[in-house]
């Protein structure tokens, strides 16, 4: 049996009738435990015990090629707890009201020479201004990109694109860089540059004199991340950069702070980094748009060419509406100055309570390593980590695998191999964002305590 | 409007059941193109035949080559029933065919039929006067024996096909004239290539699959779906009965011993499987089981598994290899669904040493210990349904 004391059953067993076809209009409504929940991929009427009668005759109506719209409520209710934030965030109602008024009243083109376009460089302007803002930049300095990724992207390959031949094909990156810089550099490898790996310390950081000791004379572009987008850590990046400067070469560093979420101050005055990264999505603003910050002076090379918008530097028609939703988060996360605290004390309140309350459970490196704000990452020494997260999830509260090894399709996730946790450790990362209460982090900390219990009992065959 | 001749292939042995089989064939068309505007489908002489607007010849054609019992399918054009008439659409679609493949424009052979024997002019002039034409018009050889293109025609009372372009369909027979099975579904790469080859039997489908939450997510039976959906095109199945295997299988890995369980699972979803096809009045249990493949695919075990089941069991893939079964996967398009990493009913619960030859008394043994006709009864009564 399912564990006796668990609380809510597992919504699949949970099943009461819905009616398909008025599911749409109650989306606001219908919860995660209620019926319908098809994945966007998958259109499918369900139908719930009390309706089983074959309908068709042999070779009768059976077989249309589906022709049912597509069904699908994914919705999050109000008892919902989510402490994904690291995947991604929950747009903030200004988010949303401005996303939709500018695809609404400013559909027009920036390029455009009448009043329209004007007006879309103008909303565009603006939502520069307020991201530039946000990392202490001038606006000039912000491309807007389609993506972290994409930003990602056009700081390091654009920067490697300009490096002087004369000064080789060196790259010093991390070995816990996000997929979007590490596969960038493996790509760089295979086409004829050498890469230098920074591996970390068993705290999740690298340090700079391990930098410093993977820089070669050679080297034109070094990559290190703000914050661990798996385990939170924070990187030494303006200790690093002053480092790199006092050996007076010329050495683009480029930053990946797509995981700064808005929590960490960051100020690129100070950071001393030629390039940055960030996304809007991971703030509470829309996905599909991020920006690169490139200092004063500083050159990349475009990935592609086009009609050279964002200074030649990244073309194609500005997704105007998600850069004013980006605008209008950075402002929210700028106006809130006291999340950083606020957030801090509730990841150190949900770490007490699991910590306390569940003897097996570690945390992925030592709580005083200096982290971000919003990142907690959790092993479960011996336990796979994707039943946990579904029971997490019965129980409405959504979480994220730490990505360690939990079947022979998938690998271990490189950076808990690189902090030497073993692939038979299942490991969970909550991530908390601005918006998180109290309220969740407890019912979090409970339902862990509870799934724990369920899927170890489970596993090991107890009754 | 673009003309489609279906043929099929076994049916003609099916004597005085022909009507039937035909009756059924056709069906089975009409339900592949009924999705696409102005398509008819009708049985002159015996043909079945397709007619859709031009634009549309290609998506027709996809679907025709997904119907079980067509062998071929050639789109072509009408012409009247005069030579000059025949000439230019031959023409015609044999500059369509080059344009499309210029490979074809090596040879050429013209095959000409008349069920029309009042038609004036004898087959073989047919084909001569329509060559020259050919010969005439694109510079191409003859060659009668290995032509790269072949353009038939085929005289009736009052109209004439022309086409010169024929594609493989699967053979086998329409699906439905087999009678009902229920097809054990899961995320894997062996049972939607089960399921598949059962119906191109003519055996009409629907699919049970298990579910074991929280072990099993979303992602899972999401995976289960997109197969059946996959699976739908080619006229498989098009309703899944998800069973909830979580408590079941908790209960029967706590009733025995660890080795007995996977065994124990499969008897329980053969169980499950029996009360399905009573009520879907389905003669047979299709599996993706192989003979050898894994510790509950030995004979031994395989006869365990059956000794539960009412129905016959069929195993389509039983002696299939597992290139062989990955090769028909990738043709039918459920190979790269199959492959998605998300963690599949119950892997977790695999002991791992499993029996590869558990004896009978011991698995009866531990499901005395059980209500195992009550949980199977239970399992079926809150299946979920769903239809793609």
């Amino acid at each position: 049996m399912i564990a006796p004391s668990s609380p809510p059953r597992p919504r699949w067993i949970d099943s009461r009738p819905v009616d398909i076809e008025s599911t749409s209009d109650r989306l606001g409504s219908v919860g995660w435990g209620e019926g319908v929940f098809v994945s966007s991929s998958v259109e499918a009427v369900i139908e719930r015990p009390g309706d089983h009668v074959a309908k068709d005759r042999a070779g009768e109506g059976q077989y249309a090629s589906a022709t049912s719209s597509l069904k699908y409520a994914a919705v999050a209710d109000p008892m919902t707890t989510y402490l994904d934030n690291a995947a991604t965030t929950m747009p903030a109602p200004e988010v949303i009201e401005a996303v939709a008024q500018t695809m609404r009243d400013c559909y027009g083109n920036p390029s455009s020479l009448h009043g329209l376009g004007a007006a879309a460089a103008r909303a565009l302007g603006r939502a520069r201004e307020e991201v530039a803002a946000l990392i202490h930049a001038q606006p000039e300095e912000i491309v807007f990109t389609g993506s972290g990724t994409e930003a990602n992207a056009l700081g390091l390959l654009g920067a490697t694109r300009v490096a002087p031949p004369a000064r080789g094909h060196h790259l010093v990156a991390s070995g816990i860089e996000h997929a979007a810089v590490y596969h960038s550099a493996r790509r760089l490898a295979s086409e004829g540059w050498q890469l230098g790996e920074v591996a970390p310390g068993k705290d999740g950081r690298v340090t700079v004199e391990s930098v410093l000791a993977a820089v070669l004379p050679e080297t034109s572009v070094v990559a290190i991340m703000l914050v661990n987008n798996e385990i939170g850590t924070v990187q030494p990046v303006a200790d690093i950069a002053r480092a790199l400067h006092s050996l007076g070469r010329k050495i683009h560093l480029h930053v990946d702070a797509v995981q700064f979420a808005g929590l960490l101050p960051v100020d690129v005055r100070t950071k001393g980094a030629d390039s940055l990264a960030i996304s809007a999505h991971k703030l509470h603003g829309p996905k599909g748009v991020g920006a690169l910050w490139l200092r004063r002076g500083k050159n990349v090379a475009s990935l592609y060419g086009g009609g050279g918008q964002e200074r030649d530097l990244r073309s194609g028609t500005e997704n105007v509406p998600a850069c004013v939703g980006f605008g209008v988060a950075a402002s929210l996360a700028r106006g809130d100055g006291g999340a950083r605290a606020r957030v801090t004390k509730l990841r150190d309140q949900l770490e007490a309570l699991i910590f306390g309350g569940i003897p097996a459970a570690q945390p992925v490196v030592p709580v005083s390593t200096e982290r971000a704000p919003h990142i907690s990452g959790i092993l479960l020494p011996g336990l796979p980590a994707e039943p946990v997260l579904h029971a997490l999830e019965a129980r409405s509260i959504f979480a994220s695998e730490g990505a360690a090894c939990s079947s022979r399709a998938r690998e271990q996730s490189r950076v808990l191999r690189a902090l030497g946790v073993p692939a038979s450790t299942g490991s969970l990362r909550f991530s908390l964002s601005r918006l998180t209460t109290p309220d969740d982090v407890a019912r979090a900390a409970s339902a862990l305590a509870a799934s724990v219990a369920e899927i170890a009992r489970a596993v090991r065959g107890e009754p | 409007m673009i003309s489609i001749l279906c043929r099929y292939g076994e049916l003609f042995l099916k004597g005085g059941n022909r009507g039937f089989f035909l009756r059924a064939m056709a069906d089975n068309v009409r339900r592949a193109v009924r999705d696409l505007p102005d398509a008819k489908v009708s049985t002159p002489y015996g043909r079945i035949l397709v007619r859709v607007p031009d634009e549309l010849r290609e998506d027709a054609c996809v679907r025709l080559e997904r119907v079980f019992g067509l062998v071929s399918v050639s789109a072509g054009a009408e012409a009247e029933t005069n030579l000059e008439s025949i000439t230019a659409t031959a023409l015609a679609e044999a500059k369509l065919a080059i344009a499309h493949n210029p490979e074809l424009g090596r040879s050429f052979k013209v095959q000409t039929r008349r069920t029309d024997k009042h038609f004036p002019i004898r087959s073989h002039e047919v084909d001569c006067h329509v060559g020259g034409a050919v010969i005439d018009a694109l510079g191409m050889k003859v060659d009668v024996h290995k032509p790269s293109l072949r353009i038939g025609i085929e005289i009736h009372v009052s109209t004439v096909y022309v086409f010169a372009e024929m594609r493989p369909a699967p053979g086998g027979l329409p699906v439905g004239v087999s009678g009902r099975a229920l097809l054990l579904l899961s995320g894997g790469i062996d049972s939607p290539v089960a399921g598949w080859l059962a119906a191109k039997r003519g055996l009409a489908l629907e699919a049970l699959t298990f579910h074991s939450p929280p072990f099993t997510g979303e992602r899972a039976k999401d995976k289960v779906v997109s197969l059946l959906r996959i699976l739908s095109r080619w006229q498989v199945a098009t309703t899944l009965h998800v069973a909830h295997f979580t408590q079941a299988q908790q209960r029967l890995r706590e009733a025995g011993p660890a080795e007995l369980a996977v065994v124990l699972y499969r008897r329980m979803m053969l169980r499950v499987a029996d009360l399905l096809c009573d009520r879907t009045r389905a003669g047979a249990i299709v599996t993706g089981e192989n003979l050898g493949q894994v510790a509950s695919q030995t004979l031994v075990n395989m006869a365990n598994i059956e000794n539960a089941a009412r129905h016959m069991v069929l195993r389509p893939l039983l002696t299939f290899d597992k290139m062989e079964t990955t090769a028909l996967a990738r043709r039918i398009g459920t190979y790269d669904t199959s492959a998605l990493p998300y963690e599949d009913c119950c892997s977790l619960f695999i002991p791992a040493h499993p029996a590869t030859a558990a004896r009978l008394a011991d698995l009866e043994a531990v499901e005395q210990r059980l209500d195992v006709a009550a949980m199977a009864a239970e399992l079926a009564a809150s299946c979920e349904r769903i239809a793609v």
